[in-house]
């Protein structure tokens, strides 16, 4: 046990020395990836919050090189086009771009329909602002208030090869759903042999914190449907995201819950493209990329993940004593995971495998979490390259307590110790 | 497309003004109405006055009933148009529930098959129903409702092979338990044991046969159900949308008394299902379930009703089931035998409708043998060719899934692959690892289980005696190449 311990420190104090080195040797400038975007910003910086965050794509050329954008042009027969020039794109926040998606869907599919509570005067998030004028109250129209209605219809409509875009006006509000969701849905065409499927269904829904969302209009429920085989889960950090993966989830051949972060509708802006487009499902994308740790996340904790980095890069003077000099140069990989289910297994064992370290970070709380899923998974893939045990960085197994939020959610400074006590293991 | 579907719209709107014209509440003495939203169309009034009936001065929902029990036509009523060739095939297709139950029945209590459900008693609610609706209405069932799909065309050896879960199970593939039915091509969707939860679903089966401009106006969504499942909060949510929601939705109540155990004293304190229609604004009406001619003449007006407004429709078959709820059920543990002896003999719905038939001279003691000797032979054929049939090939048990790729955690290591290169172009980050990854790819969940039929499969008792049982004996699994 003693040798162990002393082989630990041993390799701590040398995975040190090389963040020194690799920190003087400036290494860490971005690979030839286009999907990566600059490493936080050196010292003497700012720390990143939505309205600055490098993460989002705020000019027309940035927007258009969004990686993995698949153009899914006019009438669907003509080829993809791969050339980005003369396409335009508009300044969106996320509930425009999840407006502006489920437009492109209602126009090119006539069997598409969008309802939910509330959703034919524009949604209580705006989402569906000005459809229902636009294509029509048989196609986008209210429910009466019963989410398992909403969900028992939309799979009905799906059945019948309908597109179905139905809304749960909070995912703390999806649990009434959960029997037709996990024992319907997912199970509709393997249980008739694949003679019937629910294929066409979407089901939206806003997730995650917001500040003042107490227990219920806070929650993360994506962990309940892990083990619903048959169902995919979707979580998008930005506008050109959801624009992309929702077109993606409504014309995917199974039915898909889209989790929209909520406080990220009117926060994060980017310029999206303004024409119709997809990104992959099943697909991580990595945000930053590094060596030393991979750091795991998908929807709002992507931004605190990029407060976190800075702040290890640069550390305010308040926190200058806690923050190791010989860390600052860590270069950690962020990774968006963006769809839960199923998970993207190879880019993360990818990530793991060359970093030998792995901070997973979730707004839901750490038992029966997704992060709990894909420590296994990654043991059992990496298990002789890990250098630090999975660290999760989840919220408290705890209910969401109104005043107590800041407490309780994994935020910046959280991460950021998760990332340091990994490093330093 | 749009326009035309606002055209229907107005008409049930017109509809719906009529409808409340009709049986409005009683007038008040100034015969002014309310104000408020939820209730604009209420009348004020000074008497203070509880009511629990929606027939009004506590009477309950009557039943409607055509022929009698000695098979004769019920004073006032008006017999449905039906010929000697259609009367023939109800009662031969509600004949062939009992002797293909009987069989399957037994054949459960052998332990040839896992389990079973029968539909004694209930021929005639399922069977006349049935005969009411087009043959491409859309049916979603509960699971009682063999009838319906074998009206429509379904083999008995089609049935049986489901229950079976054999290599010609094309509903199942031998996933669902038996009596789990389904078919396209009879527009039946497969019936699934969660109960209620094909009740909102027909909601939206119907809305999309009112958008689609092909069915619109033509065809509705039939959907089963029993009195215990409307208890079910999925019952009320699916009379609500196809309410609110109008959609050419026809709800049918098999109210048979019994839910499982529990008598529908204990179930519901209303009077049965068919008042809580006009509490959802729905056309509803109460049927005597063992006369096949009045639930059939009762759907067939729902269905007109249904099909013409483009609105839902309730209709209540009062019925009894004389079978036990299953095979995994003995109901005499809740019930005394007497009282199932005593429906069997007074209220049969079987032999009612063969007395009709034979006051009108369509039907005679010697059609009846041949009948049953015809329909046991090709009971025993189909059971005896299900049981000497394996079941489908092993890799049937990772299918269908998901549509397209399939998932990394169920998919085979060389598909894997495939997919991957295939699909992935976009991966540039860290080529080397990644190529690395892929050449290492653990074992995922279909390639383990073949790993460990290779090592135990022979070896291993329990396993060894099942997969005789499947086409190929799982080896399209184990001698995959990677």
């Amino acid at each position: 046990m003693a040798t162990i311990k002393q082989l630990r420190t041993l390799q701590s104090i040398n995975i040190i020395r090389a963040y020194a080195r690799r920190y003087q040797s400036t290494s860490t400038a971005p690979t030839t990836n286009d999907a990566s975007v600059e490493p936080p910003p050196p010292p003497g910086g700012y720390l990143p919050s939505l309205a600055s965050s490098r993460l989002l794509r705020t000019t027309r050329e940035r927007a258009l090189q969004a990686p993995g954008l698949k153009w899914t042009d006019e009438d669907g027969t003509s080829p993809v086009r791969e050339i980005v020039g003369g396409r335009d794109t508009r300044k969106m926040n996320l509930y425009q771009a999840v407006r502006d998606a489920m437009s492109h869907a209602l126009m090119k599919d006539d069997t598409a329909v969008v309802f939910g509570e509330d959703v034919a005067f524009g949604g209580v998030f705006r989402c569906s602002m000005g459809l229902a004028e636009e294509f029509g109250q048989e196609r986008v129209f209210n429910t009466p208030l019963t989410e398992q209605g909403i969900a028992g219809f939309g799979i009905g409509l799906a059945a019948m090869g309908h597109t179905a875009i139905a809304e749960i006006q909070f995912a703390d509000y999806i649990f009434p759903a959960f029997d037709q969701i996990v024992t319907e849905a997912a199970k509709y065409r393997y249980r008739s042999g694949g003679q019937f499927n629910a294929g066409k269904l979407t089901i939206r829904t806003p997730t995650m914190s917001v500040g003042h969302g107490g227990l219920y209009h806070s929650q993360s429920p994506e962990g309940y449907f892990l083990g619903a085989s048959g169902i995919k889960i979707v979580i998008p950090r930005s506008p050109i995201q959801a624009k992309g993966l929702l077109l993606s989830a409504i014309r995917d051949p199974n039915p898909v819950l889209f989790m929209e972060p909520k406080i990220l509708y009117r926060s994060s802006v980017e310029q999206v493209p303004a024409d119709d487009y997809e990104l992959p499902l099943s697909s991580a994308e990595v945000l930053i990329p590094g060596s030393d740790l991979t750091l795991l996340t998908w929807g709002t904790p992507v931004y605190h993940c990029e407060t976190a980095l800075a702040i290890l890069a640069d550390p305010p003077s308040a926190l200058l004593p806690l923050i190791p000099e010989s860390l600052r140069g860590a270069s950690v990989e962020l990774i968006d995971l963006r769809t839960i289910l199923p998970w993207d297994v190879a880019r993360i064992e990818a990530s793991v495998r060359k970093t030998g370290r792995l901070v997973i970070t979730h707004e839901a709380s750490m038992t029966g979490g997704v992060g709990g899923e894909i420590a296994a998974e990654v043991q059992k893939r990496c298990f002789l390259n890990l250098k630090a045990p999975v660290k999760r960085v989840a919220a408290w197994d705890l209910p969401v307590a109104l005043h107590y939020e800041k407490f309780h959610i994994p935020d910046a400074i959280r991460i950021l110790d998760g990332i340091m006590e990994t490093l330093i293991y | 497309m749009i326009s035309s579907t606002r055209r229907t719209f107005s008409v049930h709107r017109a509809a719906l003004h009529r409808r409340y014209l009709a049986t409005s509440a009683p007038q008040g003495p100034s015969g002014h109405h309310g104000l408020l939203p939820g209730s604009s169309q209420s009348a004020i009034t000074s008497k203070l006055h509880f009511f629990n009936s929606v027939m009004g001065n506590d009477e309950t929902i009557p039943t409607y009933r055509i022929i009698s029990k000695d098979g004769e036509p019920v004073e006032g009523a008006t017999l449905p148009n039906i010929d000697e060739g259609f009367g023939r095939r109800i009662y031969e297709t509600m004949s062939t529930l009992p002797l293909m139950d009987n069989v399957l029945y037994n054949v459960q209590r052998q332990g040839k098959i896992s389990f079973y459900m029968t539909s004694h008693g209930e021929e005639a609610s399922i069977v006349g129903s049935a005969a009411a609706l087009a043959p491409d209405d859309e049916i979603l069932g509960q699971y009682r409702e063999a009838g319906a799909i074998l009206w429509r065309g379904l083999t008995v050896e089609e049935y049986i092979a489901q229950c079976f879960g054999n290599d010609e199970d094309k509903a199942t593939k031998g996933r669902q338990m038996p009596v789990h039915i389904g078919s396209p091509k009879y527009h039946f969707h497969t019936i699934s044991s969660p109960l209620a939860t094909q009740i909102p679903q027909a909601a939206g089966v119907g809305y999309a046969l009112k958008r689609d401009p092909k069915r619109r106006g033509k065809n509705c969504a039939m959907v089963y159900f029993g009195e215990g499942a409307a208890s079910e909060g999925d019952f009320h949510a699916g009379m609500l949308l196809a309410s609110t929601i109008p959609s050419p939705t026809l709800f049918f109540a098999r109210n048979n008394g019994f839910a499982i155990s529990t008598p529908s004293s204990e179930q519901y304190h209303g009077d049965g299902i068919a008042s809580r229609g006009a509490g959802y604004g729905v056309d509803t009406v109460r049927v005597d379930g063992n006369d096949v001619l009045a639930v059939l003449s009762a759907t067939r007006e729902a269905r007109r009703r249904c099909v013409e407004y483009g609105r839902a429709v309730l209709v209540e078959a009062m019925t009894y089931r004389i079978s036990h709820h299953s095979t995994s059920d003995d109901s005499f543990a809740y019930r005394a035998r007497s009282e199932v002896d005593n429906w069997v003999k007074s209220d049969n719905p079987l032999s009612r409708f063969r007395l009709f038939l034979e006051g009108r001279g369509w039907w005679s003691s010697a059609e009846e043998e041949d009948m049953k000797t015809r329909i046991k032979k090709t009971v025993m054929q189909a059971f005896k060719r299900a049981e000497s049939r394996k079941r489908p090939e092993l890799k049937e048990l990772f299918r269908d899934v998901y549509a397209g790729p399939e998932p990394w955690n169920i998919v085979r290591n060389d598909a894997f692959r495939h997919f991957y290169y295939s699909k992935h172009r976009f991966i540039n980050a860290f080529p080397s690892e990644f190529f690395a990854t892929i050449a290492n790819i653990q074992t995922e969940q279909r390639e383990e289980l073949a790993t460990l039929l290779k090592k135990y499969g022979q070896v291993w008792e329990p396993w060894k005696r099942e997969l005789v049982k499947f086409k190929g004996s799982g080896q399209e699994l184990t001698q995959v190449k990677k």
